[in-house]
């Protein structure tokens, strides 16, 4: 896709029927979905250390079924203690 | 004869149901099949008029139910007088009588599209390439899903090949992928369903309507054949020719 030319709105209506389409199925606001998020990453820092803003959490979709799907790097601990 | 009871439904409003239905039981009996179709909405019923039997309408589903088919009365159109059980009774009673049950549901997730499906062994689900009619054919695919009915088989109808050509329509892969699930034939946009609609004569009886053909096909599936999908990129008549000349295709 070239920069300067607008995407065409088949894509567009795509990409936002994906987005609608996994919430009402999941029947789940994005709200909700951040809020998931935010608790979520609370109850991994209890064990163990990650980076907050590297985490990227999201709603899949796999033909007719959903998927919660977390992507969580660590920060590496043991690095740190050898230096 | 056992009958096959067969529930085209949609979600939106305005998708052409009505336009499937009776396009499909009018193929499906030109084909030497008895057919027998139902309208599922009280409330607004239109299948009459696309059909061009509106005069011909002397009791309704209602009338069938309360056992008053003898007495010519007034049109009823309390929606709570219908249940999903009545709706399996009436197709059950049809089985013996008929080949195929084509029944055309109410638009809406509602009371109405209950009772239409409550008697499918099949559901067939109509939308068009556009955004909120996808959305609602997803909810009812759920819905279907979450009773058990299946998986339904959609018709994607109204597609306008020279708009996807130009990635300015969702394409029939970009719906099958959104939906997940299986096709059974794509209906081209087509003015002469709205002139046959006019007339009260559906398209399939066209013998030059694309939009006619694509239905032909469609009857032809559902009766169990095997009929390759049609090539949508092949313009007919002088309209055609002249952009295959201008090699706009």
């Amino acid at each position: 896709m070239n920069f300067f030319t607008r995407k065409r709105s088949a894509e567009n209506a795509k990409e936002r029927l994906q987005l609608v389409l996994v919430h009402d199925r999941t029947d789940l606001t994005p709200a909700q979905l951040e809020s998931l998020k935010d608790d979520l990453l609370i109850a991994i820092s209890k064990y163990i250390e990650i980076d907050p803003e590297a985490v990227q959490i999201g709603l899949e979709r796999d033909g007719r079924s959903q998927r919660l799907v977390a992507d969580i790097p660590l920060r590496n601990v043991s690095r740190r203690h050898a230096g | 004869m056992t009958a096959q009871v067969i529930t085209i439904t949609s979600g939106k409003g305005g998708v052409g149901k009505t336009t499937a239905v009776a396009n499909l039981a009018t193929a499906i009996a030109a084909d030497g099949k008895k057919v027998v179709c139902i309208d599922g909405d009280i409330g607004l019923r239109n299948l009459d008029v696309v059909m061009g039997l509106e005069n011909r309408i002397v009791y309704d589903i209602v009338d069938v139910i309360e056992g008053r088919c003898k007495l010519k009365q007034a049109m009823i159109r309390d929606k709570n007088a219908v249940s999903p059980t009545d709706m399996i009774r009436i197709c059950n009673d049809l089985r013996s009588d008929a080949d195929f049950v084509i029944i055309d549901s109410p638009a809406g997730i509602e009371r109405g599209f209950r009772n239409a499906i409550a008697a499918a062994d099949r559901v067939i689900v109509v939308t068009n390439p556009e955004v909120s009619a996808v959305r609602d054919a997803d909810r009812v695919v759920g819905i279907l899903e979450a009773e058990e009915k299946g998986i339904p088989a959609l018709i994607l109808n109204r597609l306008n090949q020279a708009l996807v050509r130009n990635n300015d329509m969702l394409s029939a892969e970009d719906v099958l992928d959104l939906l997940g699930i299986q096709l059974i034939g794509i209906v081209p946009e087509d003015e002469s369903v709205i002139i046959s609609s006019n007339r009260g004569a559906p398209v399939v009886s066209d013998p030059k309507s694309r939009a006619g053909q694509a239905f032909r096909n469609i009857a032809r599936r559902i009766q169990g054949q095997d009929v390759p999908f049609m090539d949508l990129d092949q313009q007919s008549g002088l309209w055609g020719a002249i952009q295959k000349l201008a090699g706009r295709k």
